[in-house]
């Protein structure tokens, strides 16, 4: 028989892995269950990198070569020139800045904000819950882009403008699927057992239903990036978003690119394979995120 | 019954009320007005007296409750005045647009059903092999591409291969069936594209479900053939929730025909709603704004009556 010691002896010696090696191991199992999620976030970390090292990779957007405008892919200019002579390269790695900005900075505040409000509104249902979820409702009522463009249209034309237009476009989901989530959660047993042993409301709304909400608010925010994305090219694309003066890959797509695209489809092609890749990128992350947080929301 | 879809309706109501109340202070407090878009920008031209007396004609300066009060008025008594732009008649306007962009809202809807449920099916049927990867990059895909894109890749495709270009004037389909369902097709791929994405991956995940259902394993062990199985038995139940999806798909179609109208210079509301918007033109914006929330609370209160409908296990309480 197997003696006191013997039985404990592996037990102790598996320890933990250090956290860079769990991390490791953490990364490369996810990249192969989920072969589609870990492309869509190399697709994200590109982006990312090409965001921070704008100005190291390629050259000023601004300047206009007047020699050598409606240029094709060439090597001085590896995606080609437009109308202006703007290098578009140039403008393209710009461009990921304005679409990263805006598109992490709405996701956060549009979250939050909708995640703290469903929080709430379950938690003291009644009145407060009637009352917000009807304001909610009427947020849902007007199409999303048509109320992003009547934001603008009230607050002007600037780069935190478009943010705090696409943030407010995006409150009434989170603020749903969190209600939901947390409407459930309430009404377990921990959550009653914080109330009798005199937790106040704050107490149990942040440590106890609060985390049990995360999942499908990460799952719910990790998609809205994509539409964040979408949605301030197309404000751009409009004219109703950031200043003209700024590279946007919605910009480069609406007036000039527009005008001239039969001369020189370039000048099309390029801002829209951006946006796309980066969308998508975002989106087949955020898929693969649902399926490993929760299965059961895959449909949402 | 009755009784739930009374309530649905109270509820509406108070819904719209607060789209218009939404709209009207988001219009107020934009800097700039209708005045700028008509007579040119601050200090120029026109003196200030001008202007004065330009916004009491327009009524204006009557004060903003009041000015809501007579909206609400109009709207309701269906006499929904003149554009402050250029004085058309705004309900002459919405009679000529709505068919346009109502045509194209139900193409698109039905190209995005028609895609997306099948697709969805697949993707659940071959899960986890290169076919179920392949439809989802393709499905993917639609909600990544923006619709202003593959709409001008759709435009520029045709100029180059086929020497072919939007048509510019609206042809009804009274008219000539066949050139009116080219002008509508286009567009609605491109934004059907992206509505089908939220379907498919809907669909993919409820098949997923009903399949492992012990009544689809009975079908099989009593012999039945594969598609009999997948058609009679899996597809049915598997639609039902996918029904509810359509209720959102309504909401995001209409956003995307600001875009898909713009590109394709289609005569639609939604066009006319972004002109106007641009020109500050408030009548036009509340009435055309709070016309669409009502077109979208009532539609989902057709979906969510639809699916009573079809799903007799569903209750109205």
């Amino acid at each position: 028989m197997a003696t006191r010691e013997e039985i404990l002896e592996p037990l102790a010696t598996r320890t933990r892995a250090p956290l860079p090696v769990r991390l490791l191991k953490g990364t490369t199992n996810f990249m192969v269950r989920k072969p589609l999620g870990a492309f869509g976030a190399a697709i994200i970390l590109a982006m990312v990198f090409m965001a921070l090292a704008a100005p190291w990779i390629s050259g000023d957007p601004n300047k206009w070569h007047i020699s050598e405008t409606m240029y094709g892919p060439s090597w001085k200019f590896w995606l080609g020139t437009n109308d202006l002579g703007q290098d578009m390269w140039a403008m393209i790695v710009r461009g990921a800045r304005v679409s990263l900005y805006v598109g992490f900075l709405a996701v956060a505040l549009g979250s939050c904000t909708g995640g703290v409000i469903g929080l709430v509104s379950a938690y003291y249902g009644g009145k407060v819950d009637m009352s917000i979820q009807r304001l909610m409702d009427a947020l849902m009522a007007i199409p999303t882009l048509i109320l992003a463009l009547a934001i603008m249209a009230a607050l002007g034309q600037s780069l935190n403008n478009v943010v705090l237009a696409i943030g407010i476009v995006q409150i009434p989901r989170a603020n749903r699927i969190v209600r939901s989530q947390a409407l459930s959660v309430k009404e377990s047993e921990f959550a009653l057992a914080a109330r009798s042993i005199g937790a106040g409301d704050f107490r149990i709304m942040v440590y106890h239903i609060l985390p049990q909400c995360m999942a499908p608010w990460l799952i719910i925010a990790s998609a809205a990036l994509g539409t964040a994305i979408i949605s301030e090219a197309s404000l751009s694309f409009l004219g109703m978003g950031v200043p003209p003066t700024v590279p946007t890959w919605g910009g480069m797509l609406s007036t000039r690119g527009r005008e001239f695209f039969i001369q020189n489809p370039w000048m099309a092609i390029w801002p829209g394979v951006a946006i796309s890749l980066a969308v998508y990128g975002f989106n087949l992350f955020g898929d693969a995120l649902r399926d490993v947080l929760d299965p059961r929301l895959r449909g949402l | 019954m009755t009784e739930y879809i009374l309530r649905r309706l109270l509820l509406g109501v108070l819904t719209a009320f607060l789209v218009s109340i939404l709209v009207f202070t988001l219009l107020r407090i934009a800097p700039g007005d209708v005045v700028d878009a008509i007579l040119g920008g601050e200090g120029e031209v026109y003196s200030d007296e001008v202007r004065e007396a330009l916004r009491e004609q327009l009524g204006l300066n009557r004060p903003l409750p009041v000015q809501y009060l007579t909206f609400m008025r109009d709207f309701v008594t269906l006499q929904w005045g003149e554009s402050l732009r250029n004085n058309t008649e705004i309900w002459p306007q919405i009679q000529k647009k709505l068919p346009i962009t109502l045509e194209l809202s139900v193409m698109t809807l039905l190209i995005s059903v028609f895609m997306g449920i099948p697709i969805g099916t697949l993707m659940a049927l071959y899960r986890d092999s290169w076919v179920d990867y392949l439809l989802r990059v393709f499905s993917l895909a639609g909600l990544s591409i923006p619709n202003f894109w593959s709409a001008t890749m759709i435009v520029l495709g045709g100029a180059f291969f086929l020497n072919w270009s939007p048509r510019l004037e609206y042809i009804s389909p009274l008219e000539d069936p066949r050139a009116n369902f080219i002008m509508f097709f286009w567009p609605a791929l491109a934004a059907g594209w992206v509505g089908q994405a939220t379907q498919a991956r809907m669909m993919r995940s409820t098949m997923l479900e009903v399949l492992r259902q012990d009544y689809i394993r009975t079908a099989h062990a009593k012999g039945l053939q594969y598609y009999v199985v997948v058609y009679r038995h899996a597809l049915k139940n598997a639609l039902l929730p996918v029904i509810t999806i359509i209720g959102i798909t309504v909401a995001l179609i209409l956003g995307g025909t600001v875009i898909i109208e713009t590109i394709f210079q289609l005569p639609g509301l939604s066009r006319y709603l972004v002109q106007s918007l641009q020109n500050w033109d408030y009548t036009v914006v509340q009435t055309v704004v709070l016309f669409l929330s009502i077109w979208i609370v009532l539609s989902n209160l057709v979906v969510d009556l639809a699916y009573g409908w079809l799903d007799p296990r569903i209750r109205y309480d």
